[in-house]
């Protein structure tokens, strides 16, 4: 049913239930907001209505009335600009202002701020009521996410994100009044929390409350270093996001440019993780096989988002035997920088720095895994850098991003397929792996090999495939909540599959913690992804076991896939961790 | 004993009404002729008296009247509160119907053999009227123009006992509801008796039950809002502690209004001896089939479960309460959706006040013309207030919407302590306003006190006079609500912070007229944008004060001077020349910053001074020490 509103004089109808905010977005008014955001593919809504920021005025009310949480009634009538709705819009943002660091220029959220945003927009020009500012302890604990509670405005998407959209758990408002704080339990650090540090919360907060642990000085140190062998490798998902940092299109593909500013900031290699990639189909499917032919315990579960490997530690330790004991591909990458090739180069692997730039926050927590080390010493990762700080050293560099001509990826572990590459989306592996499961179990050349069924951002997608006269029940899965309720339905017997592709962040790594802000415009990740798609389809190669450098691996080094040496370099175990 | 029907409740009531009859007299019986009949003492145990040992002095009685062999005779309770706080402890004696005040455990013995043995009054112990020195046994004045609904069995009945309340009509209205009434014809009586919410609001209960029913949903719930948080207010308190059974038969009676099978008592973790009396109340009213399946044989089932509340002022909004019922963070949301369309676990809950319940029984007895005869045109009934402050009858009074301020502050609360001016009454809990002595005639209901810019509010009634300082009284409501505030939404967290320390700068001496008006914008602007009752409520404090009371802030700001002499940082102690250098205040000065000797004039070290006002308390020359 439709409802007939006037907003500022113009007469609409918007469909019931709909909020003013939403109705006014019809008729091209933009009523500001800050708390608020809605983004309705990942089924995360944040219309807590705490900022006070996009009051309209409503005939007939005494208050003003939250546009992002007030429904549209008939015959209702609406001012956004109204005098009385602008102040009070304006005297909200300086209320958070006089409790927020001055620190702009040197804040690592500086030019991404909706808070500085907004201030512009609404032309604050001195904050009318100064006071006293929160002090609170700044975590700088773990290896992934630094918070800093002062410049925190309390929209509170952070706990959405983490309680509602993860199921992690770990914020939460704390303390009354002034004293209100995001904190976690018992203000424990977030190094010693259920944290899988997806960095989703860094992805939604509109200040620099939450930004990563930045490593931009530790990369520099290393290429500046003469005695170090700097090798970089990229994630899949990087190259269909970096470009939106320096003014391209969402979607815009810049593997070419990427590698080319790599080199001149002075990398010694510059490595594809996508070589990985198809690396994790060869080990992977190999123990899906294994494990049916031997009675292993089903499902095999992926394992190479290190958010839900944290995840699964914490909140199933019971099902620490199904995940694959793959590692994730940078790790796999990084071991065989520092195995394989630098026995080819004949350099010590000690004077090696692998650095991995990631869409992912977590992956800095996990190259700092102990067991991710050859012989507990020589890091398999030594650095991670997010796609924000790569671009952020481009700019330091006085790289001209736009005009860098396309370069390869240096040999032989920058090859790679389009199964590789799909990775950095969700359902990816599992259509990269039924690539090479079809071909390697029937015999036969696939034809299709797009997989139409495992991609689309549905949180929990199904599917059964028949491969060999065996039907194969998979599912791909994204966001930590859907993952929570399918183990939680196999934990008690009520379903169960062959194997499941599971990533920690609503989309896949496209929509990693690491990743350029989309400040909740979803069409950013919608073209992420098509991007990943484009680039897979123009890869002359698409299925991981025809990547001949991945052959030559096995053949020269490897030995068998899942093999002894495979099993040394390339898989690992995990820890059962506490809840809290 | 589980009660199969009516006539099973009714034969109860009837075998019951023996426990009571002594307190219910029509008439008086003289003190002497009382002699030889059964007499029931009733020890106030309301929580002043309970804080000044009643208790006590009601074992002292049993014990003095059981050594005597008076204890057949003469019975002994601790009931609910008699609201005449001011002079407990309380006793009162029936069927001569004597009231005692300020009763001690010296005074037990003097009780017990005047009284009970001799047949006499005991004079010393009756009320005096502080102006016409008359002494009162019965029919005190603090009592005259109350009317009492929802305290009509506060007082009267022992609480722990079912029978008792039985017999005070007693879930007669429960019976009447289930067995000659649809749940409609419920709905239409609340609506027509035009009750409205006590806990602050004021929204129509008939119609929040009426929207609750009509939500669908395969569940609905009865929350009871006892989560009485305004400083000192106590009236929910006193009906919870003196009449708990009033309270669950009003959730029965709602729960089959509403179709809910399910209530929970939201109750303040802080009321231990409330809790207790509910949790008693709860097993007699399952053990008698009260609550529970098929009650008294109806069809209907209902159950009652006890939340503790954990001191947050803001969960007695009814989001908040519904999600600290929940077990999530106590703070309001956004209203639509009410708790009407979507409440507790998400289904439509229906969240009443304890003294809006207290209400209900005896409305579905009398009918809504009965209660609709009560009170204004727009606010029928009575309300209960807590009369606090500089005002000689501290207490719990309830009287008839419409009373003016006077009649309350002057006739039942006895005029202003001291003889002093009256200057104020805040009503409304933290978050009303102050109203001045021009609307002490006002007859006050919901919408004449928003109108004069405070608010009803669940009942708080503070007296202020001449020594208080009306920008101090501001902050301290201030302070109270920032203090509170959930710390959700801007407008509230950070809007009464500003606030605060604007008011902090005025009573310091450093305010400025610029503040002034940035204080009373910013007022606005919370008022308009917070996201609660609360955060909207929170200026009114400020705003009240600045209309009345303006000329004490520009005092404050522009002469530097707190009129009052409440302001610390205002004030200043200064010894004159009429000092006989006895040199009292140089010894009990804390900051030894007087200096003089022996016959000569002391001076005040003005750096040092600490204005705690030792000195002048001290100095036994008139207008040797002042201050300005």
């Amino acid at each position: 049913m439709d409802i007939q509103l006037t907003i500022n004089d113009i007469s609409l109808k918007v469909p019931e239930g709909m909020t003013i905010l939403d109705a006014a977005r019809t008729i091209n008014i933009d009523i500001p907001t800050l708390c608020y955001l809605k983004l309705n593919e990942m089924h995360y809504n944040n219309n807590i209505a705490s900022c006070r920021v996009c009051m309209v005025e409503v005939e007939g009310r005494r208050n003003l009335a939250s546009s992002c949480s007030t429904p549209v009634a008939s015959g209702m009538v609406v001012k956004t600009d109204s005098l009385r709705a602008i102040q009070a819009r304006r005297a909200m943002v300086e209320l958070l202002l006089s409790d927020h660091p001055k620190s702009c220029l040197t804040c690592a959220k500086n030019m991404d701020c909706e808070l500085r945003r907004l201030a512009a927009e609404l032309g604050v020009r001195a904050i009318s009521y100064e006071g006293v500012q929160s002090e609170f302890e700044i975590d700088h604990s773990s290896f992934s996410i630094v918070r800093d509670p002062n410049k925190c405005i309390r929209c509170r998407r952070c706990e959405t994100m983490c309680n509602d959209v993860q199921t992690v758990g770990v914020y939460s408002a704390v303390g009354r009044g002034f004293e209100t704080v995001i904190k976690t339990a018992f203000d424990l650090p977030l190094s010693k929390t259920a944290c899988t540090f997806c960095g989703q919360c860094i992805a939604v907060c509109p200040t620099g409350a939450l930004t990563e642990l930045d490593q931009v000085d530790k990369v520099w140190k290393a290429l500046n270093d003469p005695d170090q062998f700097v090798v970089v490798q990229t994630a899949p998902a990087v190259r269909v996001a970096l470009g939106e940092c320096f003014g391209l299109e969402p979607g815009t593909i810049v593997t070419g440019k990427m590698v080319g500013a790599l080199r001149r900031l002075g990398f010694d290699r510059v490595f594809d993780t996508d070589f990985a990639a198809d690396l994790t189909i060869m080990e992977e499917a190999t123990e899906l096989v294994h494990r049916i032919q031997h009675g292993g315990r089903l499902p095999l579960l992926t394992s190479c988002c290190p958010a839900w490997v944290k995840f699964f530690e914490h909140q199933f330790p019971d099902l620490l035997d199904i995940p694959s004991t793959c590692k994730s591909p940078h790790e796999m990458l990084g071991v065989l920088i520092k195995s394989y090739y630098a026995k080819t180069l004949g350099v010590d692997p000690k004077n090696m720095t692998v650095v991995s730039v990631m869409p992912c926050v977590a992956k800095k927590y996990e190259a700092a895994r102990p067991e991710l080390a050859q012989s507990g010493e020589i890091a398999d990762v030594d650095i991670v850098i997010s796609t924000r700080e790569l671009a952020r050293m481009i700019r330091e560099a006085s790289i001209h991003f736009d005009h860098l001509k396309d370069q390869e990826f240096d040999h032989p572990l920058g090859e790679s397929t389009g199964a590789a590459v799909i990775f950095g989306a969700t359902g990816g592996v599992l259509e990269a792996a039924l690539r090479t499961a079809y071909e390697v179990l029937t015999g036969e050349t696939l034809e299709k090999v797009e997989f139409e069924s495992l991609r689309g951002m549905d949180g929990i997608k199904e599917a059964v495939i028949p491969i060999a006269g065996h039907d194969y029940r998979i599912a791909v899965i994204h966001g930590l909540g859907n993952a929570r309720a399918v183990l939680e339905k196999i934990q008690a017997g009520e379903i169960n599959y062959d194997v499941i592709e599971i990533m920690a962040c609503p989309g896949g790594c496209i929509g990693g913690g690491g990743q350029p802000y989309h400040h909740g415009n979803m069409e950013i990740i919608a073209a992420r992804a098509a991007a990943i798609y484009r680039e897979d389809r123009a890869k002359p190669l698409r299925k991981s076991h025809e990547n001949l450098a991945i052959l030559g691996l096995y053949k020269d080094y490897l030995g068998e896939p899942y093999g002894k040496r495979a099993h040394q370099l390339l898989h690992t175990s995990y820890t059962g961790r506490k809840k809290i | 004993m589980k009660l199969k029907n009516t006539d099973a409740l009714n034969a109860l009531k009837a075998q019951s009404l023996k426990l009571i009859e002594t307190r219910r007299v029509a008439e008086s019986v003289s003190t002497k002729n009382a002699q030889g009949l059964i007499r029931h003492v009733m020890v106030c145990g309301g929580p002043g008296c309970h804080s000044s040992d009643s208790p006590r002095i009601a074992e002292l009685l049993e014990e003095e009247l059981n050594r005597l062999g008076l204890s057949e005779q003469v019975k002994v309770f601790q009931p609910g509160c008699f609201g005449f706080c001011e002079k407990g402890p309380m006793i009162e004696i029936h069927p001569d119907n004597v009231t005692y005040c300020e009763v001690s455990a010296e005074d037990v013995p003097t009780i017990v053999e005047e009284h009970f043995i001799q047949g006499n009054q005991v004079e010393r112990l009756l009320y005096m009227d502080p102006n016409t020195k008359e002494r009162f046994a019965t029919n005190l004045p603090f009592y005259d123009g109350q009317l009492q609904i929802a305290l009509r069995n506060v007082g009267y009945i022992a609480p722990e006992n079912i029978l008792e309340y039985i017999a005070a009509d007693g879930y007669q209205a429960l019976a009447k509801v289930l067995f000659r009434m649809t749940p409609l014809e419920v709905i239409d009586v609340l609506k027509e008796s035009g009750l409205r919410g006590r806990g602050g609001a004021g929204f129509p209960t008939g119609l929040k039950w009426e929207f609750t029913r009509k939500s669908q949903a395969d569940q609905r719930y009865i929350i009871c809002n006892a989560d009485e948080g305004d400083p000192g207010a106590f009236m929910d308190r006193s009906v919870l502690e003196g009449d708990p059974h009033s309270v669950l038969e009003a959730m029965l009676i709602a729960g089959s209004a509403i179709g809910a099978s399910e209530g929970f008592i939201y109750v303040r973790a802080e009321y231990p001896a409330a809790i207790h009396r509910l949790q008693v109340a709860i097993a007699q009213a399952r053990e008698y089939g009260l609550l529970g399946t098929a009650i008294l044989g109806s069809d209907f089932c209902f159950d009652i479960q006890l939340k503790y509340g954990a001191g947050a002022f803001v969960c007695g909004e009814e989001t908040a309460l519904i999600h600290s019922i929940e077990g999530a963070r106590g703070e309001p949301t956004v209203k639509p959706p009410f708790p009407a369309q979507k409440g507790l676990w998400g289904k439509p809950t229906c969240v009443n006040n304890v003294e809006t319940l207290a209400n209900i029984p005896p409305i579905i007895l009398k009918g809504a013309n009965w209660f609709s005869a009560i009170g204004t045109e727009k606010s029928k009934g009575t309300k209960v207030f807590a009369l606090a402050g500089k005002v000689n009858n501290v207490g719990l009074v309830e009287v008839p919407m419409g009373t003016t301020l006077r009649k309350i502050i002057f006739d039942i609360g006895g005029g202003i302590k001291q003889h002093k001016t009256f200057k104020a009454a805040q009503t409304g809990g933290p978050s009303g306003g102050c109203i001045p002595t021009k609307y002490l005639d006002t007859p006050i209901d919901y919408e004449s006190l928003t109108a004069i810019g405070s608010m009803m509010g669940s009942g708080g009634l503070i007296v202020l006079d001449e020594d208080d300082c009306m920008v101090n009284i501001a902050k301290f409501f201030q302070e109270f609500t920032m203090d509170e505030s959930c710390g959700r939404c801007t407008a509230c967290r950070v809007g009464t912070k500003r606030l605060h320390e604007i008011l902090t700068k005025i009573t310091e001496g450093t305010g400025t007229l610029e503040d002034l008006d940035k204080m009373e914008k910013l007022c606005h602007i919370i008022k308009d944008t917070a996201l609660c009752g609360l955060g909207q409520s929170a200026p009114n404090p400020i705003l009240s004060t600045l209309k009345y009371f303006r000329d004490e802030y520009i005092a404050h700001i522009v002469d530097k001077t707190c009129p009052a002499g409440v302001c610390k940082s205002l004030l200043r102690y200064e010894i004159t020349d009429k000092c006989v250098g006895c040199t009292l205040c140089v010894k009990k000065c804390p900051m030894n910053c007087i200096t003089g000797s022996l016959k000569k004039i002391h001076v005040i070290d003005q750096e040092r001074c600490l204005k705690c006002g030792a000195c002048m308390e001290q100095c036994r020359v008139t207008g040797a020490i002042i201050h300005h």
